[in-house]
């Protein structure tokens, strides 16, 4: 398998290493250590220049009017994107722009033309909201939601945990049991306004990822007109999970650059920092934990590489996709956690963004599916579909 | 758990203020009626955490501000949402001075 980059790939991630280096960086210094957001004036001026340069709405296909990425290119800037503090879960503040949910591309015209355009206008906001508190790694037997029909309408009942930017969302995409069968065949996806009557963001659930929270949605005799179907009834399942399988390849590749940069930070730490007569980088045992850093991000680029590069050939890509997760997210966490051995007490201060990556990364263990439902996809691609 | 922050109200002074921990943390502050006028944080860019910002509302409110309560928490930055959230629902609009965050905050309809 051939990992160089071609001239164009080179280009990009030169660009934008540039861009995070110079651009934003520099803002972070100003900001709160658990800032999520930039001053709206920067927001605004990094979105003319991210515009300018072609990359504005990386996630969106070409022929809604995206840069037309493949997945290969994607995972480097994700790399890339991520190497500042609040890169792991904001990558660059958002000033690259975001793809709305995909799952709206396989939306009517009409629904189409009331949320997706609006969302890549920059005008709607959309939420996700398949998460039960009855569970999570297995939505299609946990969702209790229910929805009944009632002439044009459905009738939801039940809530969701978990839910990122309910609170501020137009509208959201929620899954809803709507059949008596308790798996996957019985789920529907309706595409709802969030003033509609009956929606209710009840409450923040606060997380180790301190800068942002969670909601709690709750959903009484919520009223939903039919034409608010995406896809087909009962046909919702497929729809949540062709965007879980998707959102793999780049999730594990925005892992990558905060280990990345930890690495850099501690190699430059022990360089300098001097103990018991020597710099620490002339100990073995720092030099030992350097090495297994390095282990680790090569070992973790190269499976998201490999995935992606199977994701662009047109090959199912599951395993690969569920490996990369895996690896990214543990190694990386791993290598943050040697980077703060190495650095001592300072590298637990908010001085650094060692402990920022730290508490972030432990939820990229868990979120887009935990690394143990990764092993469940890939030993079920390994050893067959048949077994129970 | 409850979620508003409804622990009893305590003088603001410099006193007061000073024996406080050095913590992370949020805030309300208050005239003497028990009208909001500030709902804030001290995060780690204060540099003793919930006693400089407190002393920074003093100076911002002056006598106006005769009241706080407060609440240690090292996840300072959702919190202050969240209470920004819950005063937006009570009230039907921020305290004047942070008006310009009605924008950001969010919708919460607590039960």
């Amino acid at each position: 398998m051939d990992f160089s980059l071609n001239e164009e790939q080179q280009m990009i991630v030169d660009t934008t290493r540039r861009f995070v280096q110079t651009e934003i960086v520099p803002l972070e210094d100003e900001l709160d250590p658990d800032a999520g957001s930039l001053a709206p004036d920067d927001q605004d001026r990094l979105i003319t220049m991210t515009r300018s340069m072609g990359f504005y709405g990386l996630d969106i296909p070409e022929e809604y009017g995206g840069p037309g990425l493949d997945t290969t290119t994607r995972a480097l800037m994700a790399i890339e994107m991520s190497q500042h503090r609040a890169g792991l879960y904001n990558p660059c503040y958002g000033v690259f722009g975001g793809a709305g949910l995909a799952q709206l591309y396989e939306a009517t015209d009409s629904q189409k033309e009331r949320w997706l355009y609006p969302t890549l206008r920059g005008e709607k906001k959309g939420c996700f909201a398949l998460t039960e508190p009855s569970g999570g790694s297995d939505p299609a037997r946990a969702i209790q939601t229910r929805g009944i029909q009632d002439g044009d309408e459905w009738v939801l009942n039940g809530s969701k945990l978990y839910i990122s930017g309910a609170d501020k969302a137009d509208y959201a995409l929620v899954f809803a049991r709507t059949s008596d069968d308790p798996g996957r065949n019985g789920v529907t996806a309706f595409i709802i306004d969030t003033d509609t009557p009956g929606f209710h963001v009840r409450r923040v659930v606060h997380t180790l990822r301190a800068t942002h929270y969670a909601t709690e949605l709750q959903f009484e005799e919520l009223r939903v007109p039919q034409e608010n179907i995406l896809g087909e009834v009962n046909g919702g399942f497929a729809i949540a999970n062709d965007r879980l399988s998707r959102q793999r390849i780049p999730y594990a590749a925005g892992c990558i650059g905060p280990a990345i940069r930890a690495q850099e930070m501690a190699i430059d730490w022990a360089k300098n920092r001097t103990a018991f007569g020597s710099v620490l980088a002339e100990k073995q045992a720092i030099q030992w934990m350097i090495v297994d850093n390095e282990i680790d991000i090569r070992h973790a680029r190269y499976c998201v590489l490999a995935a992606a590069q199977k994701a662009d050939s047109g090959d199912r890509f599951r395993t690969e996709a569920a490996m990369a997760k895996l690896i990214a997210s543990e190694a990386s966490s791993r290598v943050v956690d040697r980077c703060i051995q190495i650095h001592g007490g300072v590298g637990v201060t908010k001085d650094l963004p060692l402990e920022r990556w730290y508490r972030e990364l432990r939820i990229r263990r868990i979120g887009e599916g935990p690394s143990e439902v990764q092993r469940l996809i890939m030993a079920r691609d390994i050893l067959g579909g048949s077994f129970k | 758990m409850g979620i508003r922050l409804d622990k009893p109200w305590e003088r603001l002074d410099s006193d007061s203020v000073s024996s406080l921990q050095a913590q992370l943390g949020v805030y309300q502050v208050a005239d003497s009626d028990g009208n909001v006028l500030s709902v804030g944080y001290a995060g780690a860019k204060h540099p003793f955490g919930i006693r400089s910002a407190l002393e920074h509302e003093i100076q911002l409110h002056g006598k106006k501000a005769t009241l706080f309560r407060y609440e240690f928490t090292s996840n300072y930055r959702s919190r202050w949402d969240e209470l920004l959230m819950l005063h937006l629902h009570d009230h039907g609009q921020l305290p004047d001075h942070q008006r310009d965050e009605e924008g950001r905050v969010g919708r919460l309809s607590p039960n």
